[in-house]
């Protein structure tokens, strides 16, 4: 009775290995196709979907990058990534650190005013933020695309920073306060240092969002030479449909796909892990 | 003297972070509401008042109604799906004692880390008629009357769409579940299964309920992520086609904005959509209300 038993657990292990594996193809496979696509020549392309190529053919990676501007594109994403996160972190810490810690008038009002902001999608609110920077001549600049990606990036970024703060034990500060620091001084070389695992994970979850926003930055920037890359290869998937130098733009996809590859192959676990803390908790 | 230094530092913490916002999302969000009832076609100069008269209007407008339809078909099908497979790959991962579970976790997660704009082009490729890679299978399997246009025909465009959805959002609540699911005591399980319960019954009736309050969240940001992903998916594979049988309702308000200058028009789409997704979030939220045991 027990030996069919184990004989059937075995069975299902197999069809449950066999689900999984089939399950892996499909979400792997789209982008082992893009990756061979990217070294292929275009009528290799059309010819035979399946097949590799005969040779490997780098220079559709030349070709992206002089015909398509995909340098331009990318360098322009890691501009916009990189301000927007210098730009979050120096509003988000403050931030974090005031209603983590003080207890003030208005605290709990402001903190639920952030955390509202959580069901602000950024698609609501392109029309208005077009027509606001307009007026104001803020338009087709990275710098002020930069800021409002923080400040879209600021009630996420407050709720894990927030929470995270509230675990680090107070004595730290208090002794910080007794040998004479300042409260600013005691926010640079007290709590920065401490908070780090939680300013990480702030910065890995946005990097992700930085990199890859296309709504704001389609309406918000104008000038094919300030794009960032996920609006250029759009634009490229519109003017291909045509042209069809498609190995170029698999080749812009997976100069893309190379950052976020990385980021997630170094910081999967931390990753997953703040994702689970943040949905139980939210 | 100290207390007035802790002021300081306080509104120096919060005061800039508040003001920008303010100004970048809290304003505009406002702005949506106010304009929604204005007729402007932008720029300035030229605005009236108008009341609901935008809103009346959208609701004689064919394809704001097809739009708003499409929307509300992938809010309903696209939730229901992904949550169920979700939940399906996070017991099989939780409970199947496999060595390489990680490796699965690890994979099944990277669609939702991708650019939209990358998922949608991939597909747009696997989904094509002449090269692409479902078609294929297809006629290697000698299934060539199965092979269709999938974006190009009005049948198949928006499921394919809803597929795309899905792959994307399946590892992310996976994810989700699998903590909660670590968390859930073993014995449940064991005493289910001494009392005759199969695996079936037991994700039924122990899984689904102690996971009950962490599905609840996950519907509500799967409508929401919907709104999201679907303006992007749509712009980059359909552009609304064909006929406007895959036109959202953000589409159809970037297109009445940023193609016909429709700014007013473009807005009250924008707050109908808000209060759609919000009712529906109300109701499932409502629906899904349990008593605590």
């Amino acid at each position: 009775m027990s030996g069919n038993k184990g004989v059937k657990q075995r069975g299902s292990k197999i069809v449950v290995r066999i689900v999984l594996l089939l399950a892996t193809f499909i979400f792997v496979y789209p982008l082992i196709w893009n990756v061979i696509a990217s070294l292929k020549t275009n009528k290799e392309i059309m010819s035979s979907p399946w097949g590799l190529p005969a040779a490997l053919n780098f220079d559709n990676f030349i070709r992206a990058f002089t015909e398509s501007s995909m340098g331009e594109f990318i360098i322009n994403s890691f501009f916009v990534t990189g301000l927007s996160m210098l730009l979050l972190l120096i509003l988000v810490i403050p931030t974090a650190y005031a209603l983590s810690r003080f207890d003030f008038k208005g605290r709990k009002t402001l903190h639920n005013f952030y955390m509202a902001g959580l069901f602000i999608q950024p698609v609501y609110i392109m029309i208005p933020l077009f027509l606001m920077m307009n007026n104001l001549e803020m338009l087709d600049n990275r710098f002020w695309l930069s800021l409002v990606y923080a400040a879209g990036a600021l009630p996420f970024s407050v709720y894990l920073l927030t929470g995270f703060m509230r675990s680090i034990s107070k004595e730290f500060e208090e002794s910080a306060f007794i040998d004479g620091s300042g409260y600013f001084r005691t926010l640079i070389s007290i709590i920065i240092p401490l908070a780090r695992p939680g300013i990480l994970t702030v910065v890995i979850f946005n990097f992700f969002t930085f990199w890859n926003e296309y709504a704001l930055a389609l309406v918000l920037i104008s000038s094919d030479e300030k794009k960032t890359i996920p609006v250029g290869l759009a634009n490229l998937m519109e003017v291909q449909r045509f042209a069809t130098d498609w190995a170029a733009l698999f080749a812009g996809l997976v100069l893309v796909l190379l950052p976020t590859i990385t980021l997630y192959a170094l910081t999967q676990k931390k990753l997953t892990e703040g994702m689970s803390m943040g949905g139980l908790k939210g | 003297m100290k207390s007035k230094e802790r002021t300081a530092f306080i509104l120096f913490c919060i005061l800039p972070t508040l003001l920008i916002f303010s100004v970048f999302i809290v304003y505009p969000v406002t702005q949506v509401f106010i304009k929604s009832m204005f007729s402007s076609s932008g720029f300035g100069g030229n605005q009236e008042f108008i009341g609901l008269d935008n809103f009346v209007e959208l609701f004689k407008d064919d394809v704001f109604l097809k739009s708003l339809k499409n929307t509300g078909f992938l809010m309903l099908v696209v939730p229901v799906i992904t949550l169920f497979l979700s939940l399906v790959f996070a017991s099989i991962l939780s409970f199947g004692e496999l060595r390489e579970k990680h490796l699965y976790r690890t994979i099944f997660f990277f669609p939702s880390i991708l650019s939209f704009v990358v998922i949608g082009i991939l597909w747009a490729f696997i989904y094509h008629p002449n090269m692409g890679i479902i078609n294929e299978v297809l006629n290697w399997m000698g299934l060539d009357q199965f092979a269709l246009t999938w974006l190009g025909s009005k049948d198949t465009v928006l499921w394919a769409i809803a597929l795309v959805m899905v792959w994307q959002a399946v590892g992310y609540y996976m994810v989700m579940y699998l903590a909660g699911m670590d968390s859930i005591p073993r014995e449940l399980y064991e005493a289910a299964s001494l009392d005759g319960a199969n695996a079936v019954q037991q994700f039924f009736k122990i899984t689904v309920p102690m996971l009950w309050e962490i599905i609840r969240i996950t519907i509500i940001f799967s409508i929401n992520g919907v709104l999201n992903i679907s303006f992007v998916l749509v712009i980059v594979m359909t552009s609304g086609g064909p006929n406007n049988s895959s036109q959202v309702a953000l589409t159809y308000m970037y297109k009445q904005a940023f193609v016909n200058a429709n700014f007013g028009y473009a807005m009250a789409i924008a707050v109908i959509v808000f209060c759609v997704s919000l009712l529906l979030s109300f109701i499932s939220n409502k629906l899904t209300e349990r008593e605590i045991h």
